[in-house]
């Protein structure tokens, strides 16, 4: 059975209706991009799948024990949180789960997971820094830290690299792809940029008018793949697409843009 | 007399003893919360609630209710819930919501006092309402009780949801998402800021709650760079600030109030000032 299965799924908030009739399902293990334009309901899936808002019709199952409150997330950073007086430490174990609604104090256990969170995203040396003061790549590796202590299967993430520059872009993206292969952790990625979706990912779900959900090797053949990729992000026509040296696909051009 | 023999004069008396105790609690319950509703954007939400007791207050004083605490508290608790679901309400946006019924409590308490009052002196007592000159000072050995009591239940709750409370202010929606109950703690947040408000109200006035919340947690954050620091600092800023107040006001004869939030307001510009020099 598939980690998550979602059939003839509504979505859209007080009663609108944004996306219909979507069905598509997640396995373990998965680098899934979801892609579409803007507006096209890509957040409110999301918000959808972490039981944040119900669904207007349809329904997901989870699979092999997993609950919605298990999917670690990364959301998009407000401004609030940018000038937020917290130190990495505080707000990575913030992120442990805990059964007991009263828990003045933190257990070893959760400090440990914490302390294993931040050694696997290199930001142990900061502990003790402040939020506000840390880069936005290190901002962004601390919430995905806190993200790993609140699940340790399946990752949630919205726009990881939205206003990052391109080294410290392709820096997460590496530490995104080790989880992937390494943790064996499944990845859910909302995502902007379809060609760095279409080198990582395994299986793209693409949401707009129609709705495509696939192999990267499909889309790309589809013709919402073709579409996307020579008007939303131009890539040359004719672009094709090389099997790389590890098993993955990923565009046969080399250039990010 | 020295400074110190006259403080030791006024101390026999038991009124003074009284402000100083309900200052210092009530300056650290304030200063507690106050670093969670700036942090979230919520201090005027303090604001607002702090004219809707001035009109609940105005209210009981027309019914003659004997004791107007317990008609004050639970109608400004009910409408921090209110004001917390009209500001998640999208058809209302938060601020405007806050905005109406802020300015019409205001309006509705003082229109009540005008036509109800037999008091001859009206202007004075919306002016003690509103900037609490001379209440803290007619405090009776019940209200003090009613004061450490609900201020060990700040305090307690506080603790006791120290790491809820850091999560939800922090990131609402992740802390939902990992199964947090989020609007329960932002309900819990808006009942405390609620009784933090009325209890203050008796000090500062209706109209200067809002520093007591304010300029703690905003002079803390400009030094103290994580949670708990400032947390712990904006309690100290705030009770220190309360402690020098209540003096000032009993040496120089001036008003509690005003003199609390000038002495806040002093602070606030010293570690300005510090954040500065830290900074160069």
């Amino acid at each position: 059975m598939a980690l998550i299965t979602c059939d003839k799924l509504s979505l859209g908030y007080e009663g609108k209706a944004i996306l219909e009739d979507l069905s598509f399902s997640i396995e373990s293990g998965d680098y899934f991009c979801i892609v579409g334009e803007n507006g096209s309901g890509k957040t409110t899936l999301m918000r959808t799948l972490l039981g944040l808002i119900k669904p207007m019709g349809g329904c997901i199952t989870f699979g092999e024990g997993l609950k919605s409150s298990q999917i670690g997330y990364l959301p998009q950073q407000t401004t609030l949180q940018k000038e937020f007086p917290a130190s990495v430490r505080e707000i990575v174990l913030s992120g442990c789960r805990s059964e007991k609604r009263i828990h003045p104090f933190y257990s070893k256990e959760q400090k440990n997971t914490a302390q294993d969170a931040m050694d696997k995203m290199q930001i142990s040396h900061l502990a003790r820094k402040s939020y506000r003061e840390l880069s936005g790549g290190q901002q962004q590796r601390v919430l995905l830290a806190r993200a790993l202590c609140a699940a340790s299967k399946v990752l949630l993430l919205d726009e990881p690299v939205s206003g990052l520059d391109p080294k410290v872009t392709a820096e997460m993206y590496e530490v995104i792809e080790e989880l992937n292969q390494k943790e064996k952790i499944t990845i859910i990625m909302i995502s902007h940029d379809l060609g760095e979706a279409i080198h990582y990912a395994n299986r793209i779900l693409h949401i707009g008018n129609s709705i495509f959900c696939g192999n990267v090797e499909d889309y790309l053949q589809s013709k919402e793949g073709r579409y996307f990729a020579h008007h939303v992000c131009s890539l040359p026509e004719g672009t094709h697409f090389l099997r790389k040296p590890d098993g993955r696909k990923g565009a046969g051009h080399d250039g990010h843009h | 007399m020295g400074i110190i023999e006259t403080l030791s004069y006024y101390m026999q008396y038991p009124f003074v003893r009284y402000a100083l105790i309900v200052g210092v609690l009530i300056a650290l319950c304030s200063s507690l919360l106050g670093v969670t509703l700036v942090l979230k954007h919520f201090s005027y939400i303090g604001d607002g609630l702090s004219h809707v007791a001035f009109g609940a207050l105005a209210i009981a004083s027309v019914l003659k209710i004997s004791n107007n605490m317990f008609f004050v508290l639970p109608v400004t608790v009910i409408c921090a819930v209110l004001l917390l679901r009209m500001g998640q309400n999208a058809r209302i946006k938060g601020d405007a919501a806050i905005a109406m019924i802020s300015v019409g409590a205001l309006a509705i308490g003082y229109l009540l006092m005008n036509i109800f009052s037999t008091s001859t002196n009206l202007s004075g007592d919306v002016c003690t309402t509103l900037f609490g000159s001379t209440s803290i000072l007619t405090l009776s050995r019940e209200q003090v009780w009613l004061c450490v009591i609900l201020s060990i239940a700040v305090v307690v709750i506080f603790v006791l949801f120290y790491h809820k409370i850091f999560a939800v202010t922090f990131d609402e929606s992740f802390a939902k998402a990992t199964g947090v109950n989020a609007d329960f703690y932002n309900l819990l947040i808006a009942v405390v800021t609620a009784v933090i408000i009325v209890l203050a109200m008796n000090l500062v006035g209706a109209l200067l709650v809002a520093a007591l919340v304010v300029f703690p947690a905003i002079s803390a954050m400009r030094i103290f760079k994580t949670f708990f620091s400032v947390t712990v600092c904006a309690v100290i800023f705030s009770v220190i600030g309360a402690l020098l107040g209540v003096l000032i006001s009993i040496l120089a004869g001036t008003p509690v109030g005003s003199t609390i939030v000038a002495v806040d307001i002093a602070g606030f510009l010293l570690f300005q000032l510090a954040a500065a020099i830290m900074h160069r």
